[in-house]
């Protein structure tokens, strides 16, 4: 049985062999089993693409359409105590830009087995806590600067540090680690740095103080919040905030599983493959929270241009318009007298393969209709009139 | 290459204007000889940019402009003035004098002016401002040693090989940035002096000025080879073109003035712009030929780079901006070009068309759903060529007859050699006794002509459709109800655009791709998004829900929907809805799917509601929206998939109308009385109100006294703002059931609901009994006065009411108070809406101008303009989303096929 469906593998896409291979009932006879998939290749192959349908049209419509439907609220909350999420419009704009900083960078963690299916919530509190970033100033509750011997004193909340379990040592490591030119010294509830060099000024100190406050004394950097969800039969960390490479290296990490939202990210750590398939997640995810019903093939299309170059390029005049190949085009976009002037210098040609510029001249744009040429013997009787 | 080519292609073009334009006096002379019009089929393969060299200026131009003067005493263009006809006509009864042809027909020639002095080109000030930073002051060339020179060349070709024009453009930059800093020629040894720019024209070496002349001179110096490096191709570029001794000038068909009523001439911005440069080169030519002192030359010299400056871009930050007499900032060379006004994407990206018409839309559904009602105004207006042959003569000849102001009558005749007549009382004899084959009739839009329909904003390629012309009395453009939804239209004053396509080839077109039967199926998520809409989904609720119709009614309804054959209908005196709707289905289909009312929970849904069709009758079930209804119907969806688009458009406006039919017969209002709950609801709801806003109290005491447990995360602010909302919301939720429980399902209003047709329960008991929470940003309202929202609650007031709480009806009214929380937010959606359309608009634009060159190739491979592959194989599979089903080939229908 299996047989006959794998023939057909080559002529069908594996989720219609997947489609028929679960839907069939069992005990199928051969002849109708083989009738099936003859009716499902012809149903296939009525149902392709024709050769020159604008498809990226179709898609930038599939996708702007429906933009004017969607909300342009930031601020969501969904549930009881979740986070921000950014959604709807200004979302989908974000992604589409490429936009390296995002509005609200977010991660969901899973874990693996032993920790995912722990039975009560506070027993994640403790990774959760790990995970989340302590700077100095969360656990200080002054900065003092000794103006006579140029110290700065730095008053530390023992209850805050026991709570996420710190110890002073721990914050000295931490601070000699990141600050370089200063001795500390652990004075019970406080820690005091002295510059080495002998020629700080009060200035320099005050620079110092502010510089320390921003010292990461604990966890993972980038991470301002988190929070451990149940999710179905196991736990997952939601955080604010994101920093996939260090979240990786955690031994607790689900680390197929373990996602963020800020594509640049994924880009660098999982590649441009892993970023193509995280555009689609997302740009989905956003429609669907929409209640609107787009095409996933339309959202890879995109996904695809975005990623073609092997790096992700957001879909404005410095990413992706910016790489076409004819002048005309990316003139017609945004800033056409830059373009202009430096096609001139470098004494561009345009070929005029693509559809703006066939439109700017008023000639059949190759695309659909306007694609096949039609080469037709000319009857003798015109040949002789030239 | 490119070049050669188009220029072999002008010189043909010249060549054919001159042969058409001998054509036209032979016919002056002869003028009974009419000879076929000559078309001349020439296609532009490629188009070549490069900077204009001082030789080429010379060589294009067919003046030399030398006095700003435009006119003589008479009126007439002065030679070597700036309106001189050597460069174009724009008056009619002239003659270009290069040329010798027309108004219209001559596109008008290049002049240009010899600069007393030269001038920096703006536009080339950055890239004149790296050159002469990176190439010695004494020798001019680059300042690389000579062993790395051929290094980095084959480096850059390999980049631009590899990734484009673009990004070699960033690997130049990067070489550039790193030369600005060498203080030794490593050619000749001279020391480098520091460079400065001051914007927008000015150089500064050393804090010494450097003038135009000096700056040629060392562009001049520097090799071509070393240009290349710079990303200059020498042929097309030389450094010291950028500095212009010789400025070409436009063209005067470029810059037409126009004659003002009281006959006055009022001149382009162009031209007034070039007449002040001529003006000021030809005072500055006098003053160095006077021998005037240095300081006044140069003030000169500085005017006129001014003028030429703005000539070219006239909103530099540096500069002020040339302006009108009336302070009106002038338009020049940059600003017609550039911004979605501009040349580019006004005048070419964007065209306008002829033969098109725009009114307010009205419904009318007894169209078919690919008609379109063209008002007869319109129809004597718009017109459709039809070409003259000896089997149509007669039938053209009655057009002809009739004139322009009867209908069906024609406006034109065009002669085989092009030339237009117009039709009127006088020359209808004359056109009639004309008329050969050959010629052409412009007849007027008569029914069954084909018609693209337009709603702004298109935004999918269903705001565009090809209808069929119906030419009605009455003064709107007509559309069946149904086909609202995919140009997203409605009556509330919509005005909708119509064009009538004018070739064979446009009109076969327009036929195939997209008429509205083609367009059935959305593109974007392969569901049926035309179906029946509002009173079409109550009348067919209604009709297939328990009612029966006498057998004589039902006859009459069917007729009136368009039936001819009642042989389906059973031969009873009274017959059930439900066999009224069959009679519309085909014989053989079977279907079966969910209505709105089944209970979607289980597998298998046994209601009675679930709709199933078999062998084209309806057996059981209700319809409603999920059938019916746009972006859902799956039976509509189903039947097309079955019987194609001729026959589920036929379909589909049968029961349209017999969902209309049937409401008209029996009537069908929605009353205030609807609303109405019984007595026993009604205390319900109040006290669920009641208990809820007490709960709240506590809540608030609770909170005020510190007792209250804070939701880990939250402040304890936020957490009973979320304890409020939940409880609120489950109050407003338990008003909602209620009013759903003991409404009247009979009502129409009920109907509406259910059926899906308009409106849902939560309107129902917003009217009935309560609006609920008012919300913005996800938030009860807060803002307004000082700790407050509104100045009639007290200060630090946390209770429902004063923090946008509705709890009255819309039937029972308003408060003050709670009507201003209603404002509030609808203030705000409206806020939203506006704020959103323009960057939905914009991010559109973007995605459609990154992606409009993608297509499917022969191969099935996705390829962008530059044949660069984006996909394998469209979507992964290759599927037409407009040809699946929700995205999918449905194995499971097949195997019920099978």
């Amino acid at each position: 049985m299996a047989d006959i469906i794998s023939e057909y593998e080559d002529r069908l896409p594996p989720k219609i062999i997947e489609d028929v291979r679960n839907s069939i009932a069992k005990g199928i006879s051969e002849t109708k089993l083989k009738k099936l998939l003859e009716a499902t290749c012809e149903e296939y192959k009525n149902s392709r693409v024709a050769p020159g349908e604008s498809v990226g049209l179709i898609a930038a419509e599939s996708i702007g359409e429906p933009g004017t439907q969607m909300t342009l609220n930031t601020f969501h909350f969904a549930g009881v105590a979740e986070m921000n999420v950014t959604l709807g419009l200004p979302r989908i704009i974000e992604i589409l830009d490429g936009r390296k900083e995002l509005d609200n960078p977010m991660m969901e963690i899973y874990l693996k087995k032993p920790f995912a299916t722990g039975k009560k919530i506070e027993d994640l509190r403790h990774l959760a806590l790990q995970i989340k970033e302590t700077k100095l100033k969360d656990i200080a509750t002054e900065f003092t600067i000794n103006i006579a011997d140029l110290t700065i004193e730095v008053k530390l909340d023992k209850d805050k540090m026991k709570e996420i379990d710190l110890t002073t040592g721990k914050v000295l490591d931490a601070i000699s680690k990141q600050l370089k030119g200063y001795n500390l010294r652990d004075n019970k509830d406080s820690i005091v740095l002295k510059a080495r060099s002998k020629e700080d000024s009060f200035n320099d100190s005050y620079k110092t103080k502010e510089k320390i406050k921003e010292i990461n004394v604990k966890g993972i950097k980038g991470i301002f919040q988190v929070l451990p969800v149940k999710r179905e039969e196991e736990f997952v960390i939601i955080t604010a905030g994101s920093n996939l490479a260090d979240i990786l290296q955690l031994e607790e990490v689900d680390a197929y599983r373990t996602t963020t939202n800020n594509l640049f990210e994924i880009e660098h750590v999982l590649g441009i493959e892993a970023a193509r398939q995280a555009i689609i997640n997302e740009i989905l995810k956003v429609i669907e929270s929409q209640g609107l019903n787009v095409d996933v093939r339309h959202i890879m299309l995109v996904a695809d241009t975005m990623c073609v170059s092997g790096t992700v390029k957001g879909i404005t005049r410095y990413g992706v318009v910016s790489e076409k190949s004819s002048v005309l085009a990316r003139a017609s976009f945004e800033t056409p007298i830059k373009h202009i002037i430096n096609a001139a210098l470098v004494g561009e040609v345009d070929n005029l393969d693509s559809v703006v510029e066939n439109v700017m001249i008023n000639q059949a744009i190759p695309i659909g209709t306007g694609l096949p040429g039609l080469t037709v013997k000319a009857p003798q009787k015109a040949a002789k009139e030239k | 290459m490119a070049d050669e080519e188009k220029k072999a292609a002008e010189e043909q073009e010249i060549e054919a204007v001159k042969q058409a334009i001998e054509g036209g006096e032979a016919k002056v002379a002869k003028a009974e000889r009419i000879e076929e019009e000559q078309h001349i089929y020439k296609q532009v393969r490629s188009i070549a940019f490069s900077v204009l060299s001082p030789k080429m200026i010379r060589k294009m131009a067919s003046a030399k402009i030398v006095t700003p003067e435009l006119y003589d005493k008479e009126g007439y263009p002065v030679d070597g003035g700036l309106m001189d006809i050597r460069l174009g006509v724009i008056d009619p009864g002239l003659r270009c004098k290069t040329c010798g042809s027309k108004l219209k027909e001559c596109i008008g020639h290049f002049g240009y002016i010899e600069l007393a002095r030269p001038i920096i080109h703006v536009k080339f000030v950055n890239i004149i401002m790296t050159l002469a930073k990176c190439t010695c002051r004494d020798c001019g060339r680059i300042l690389i040693p000579d062993g790395k020179i051929g290094k980095i060349k084959e480096e850059l070709d390999e980049i631009e090989k590899e990734n484009g024009i673009e990004e070699r453009r960033q690997k130049v930059k990067e070489i550039i940035a790193g030369l600005k800093t060498a203080t030794k020629c490593p050619n000749c040894k001279a020391k480098q002096r520091k460079l400065s720019l001051e914007k927008p024209t000015t150089f500064l070496e050393d804090e010494k000025r450097l003038s135009p002349i000096e700056i040629r001179a060392r562009l001049e110096k520097i090799p071509d080879a070393d240009c290349e490096i710079f990303g200059l191709k020498v042929p097309h570029v030389r450094p010291e073109w950028m500095v212009m001794t010789i400025l070409p000038i436009p063209p005067v068909t470029m810059r037409p003035s126009i004659t003002l009523e009281s006959g006055e001439r009022s001149e382009d911005d162009l031209t007034h712009k070039l007449g002040d440069i001529v003006r000021i080169n030809q005072r500055l030519f006098e003053n160095i030929n006077a021998g005037a002192p240095e300081i006044i030359v140069e003030d000169l010299w500085d005017l006129l780079q001014y003028h030429v400056t703005t000539f070219f871009d006239n909103s530099i930050a540096q500069l002020p901006p040339a302006r009108h007499r009336s302070g009106q900032p002038l338009k020049t060379l940059t600003e017609r070009i550039k911004s979605k006004e501009g040349r580019i994407r006004h005048n070419l990206a964007g065209k306008r068309t002829n033969f098109s018409a725009r009114t307010v839309i009205s419904p009318d559904p007894m169209l078919e759903l690919y008609e379109v009602g063209v008002p007869f105004i319109i129809a004597n207006k718009l017109t459709v060529p039809e070409r003259v042959n000896e089997w149509n003569i007669q039938y053209l000849k009655q057009f002809v007859e009739k004139g322009p102001d009867k209908y069906p009558g024609a406006n034109y005749i065009i002669r085989p050699d092009g030339k237009k007549k117009k039709i009127t009382e006088e020359t209808k004899e004359t056109s009639l006794e004309e008329l050969q084959p050959g010629y052409i009739v412009e007849r007027h839009l008569m029914d069954g002509d084909v018609a693209i329909f337009n709603r702004q904003p298109s935004l999918h390629r269903m705001s565009m459709m090809c209808h069929r012309v119906r030419v009605l009395p009455g003064k709107t453009l007509r559309l069946n109800p149904a086909v609202c939804t995919p140009y997203n239209a409605d009556f509330d004053g919509d005005e909708m655009n119509l064009h009538i396509p004018q070739t064979e080839e446009a009109r076969a077109e327009a036929e195939i791709l997209m008429e509205v039967q083609t367009q059935l199926v959305s593109l974007r998520y392969g569901l049926s998004i035309i179906g029946c809409t509002q009173d079409a989904i109550s009348g067919n609720y209604m009709l297939s829900r328990d009612n029966s119709v006498k057998r004589e009614d039902a006859i009459d309804l069917l007729a009136a929907v368009g039936v001819a054959d009642f042989t389906k209908l059973p031969r009873k005196s009274v017959v059930a809805g439900r066999e009224v709707f069959s009679v519309l289905l085909p014989d053989n289909f079977n279907y079966s799917g969910h209505s709105r009312l089944c209970d979607r929970s289980k597998e298998k849904c046994d209601k009675e509601t679930h709709v199933v069709i078999e062998d084209g009758k309806l057996v059981s079930g209700v319809l409603d929206r999920n059938s019916l209804g746009e972006e859902s119907g799956l039976m509509l969806r189903n039947i097309h998939q079955k019987y194609g688009k001729d026959l589920s458009i036929d379909f589909l406006g049968k029961v349209f109308r017999l969902g209309i039919e049937y409401l008209l017969r029996v009537g069908f209002t929605s009353a205030l009385s609807d609303t109405d709950l019984p007595e026993s609801a009604k205390m319900k709801i109040k006290e669920d109100l009641d208990s809820a806003k007490k709960e709240v109290d506590n809540l608030i005491i609770q909170f005020k006294e510190g007792k209250l447990d804070t939701f880990p995360g939250k402040t304890l602010q936020e957490t009973l703002e979320l304890r409020i909302l939940e409880i609120l919301n489950k109050a407003r939720n338990e008003t909602g059931r209620t009013v759903a429980n003991h409404a009247d399902k009979r009502t129409n209003t009920m109907i509406m609901a259910e059926s899906g047709a308009r409106g849902n329960l939560l309107n129902l008991a917003q009217m009935a009994a309560c609006v609920g929470q008012q919300a913005m940003r996800g938030k009860r309202i807060e803002k307004g006065y000082d700790q407050r929202t509104l100045s009639h609650f007290k200060k630090n007031d946390l209770s429902p009411d004063a923090h946008g709480f509705i709890s009255d009806g819309f039937k029972s009214g308003l408060t003050p108070s709670e009507f201003f929380f209603g404002s509030m937010t609808g203030r705000d959606s409206l806020m939203d809406t506006a704020l959103r359309t323009p960057k939905s608009g914009y991010l559109y634009r973007r995605l459609a101008n990154a992606m409009q060159d993608l297509k499917v190739e022969y191969d099935h491979t996705v390829r962008d303009a530059s044949k660069k592959i984006i996909q394998f194989d469209y979507g992964e599979d290759g599927i037409d989303v407009s040809k699946s089903e929700n995205g999918i080939v449905n194995v499971k229908r097949i195997i019920h096929t099978v």
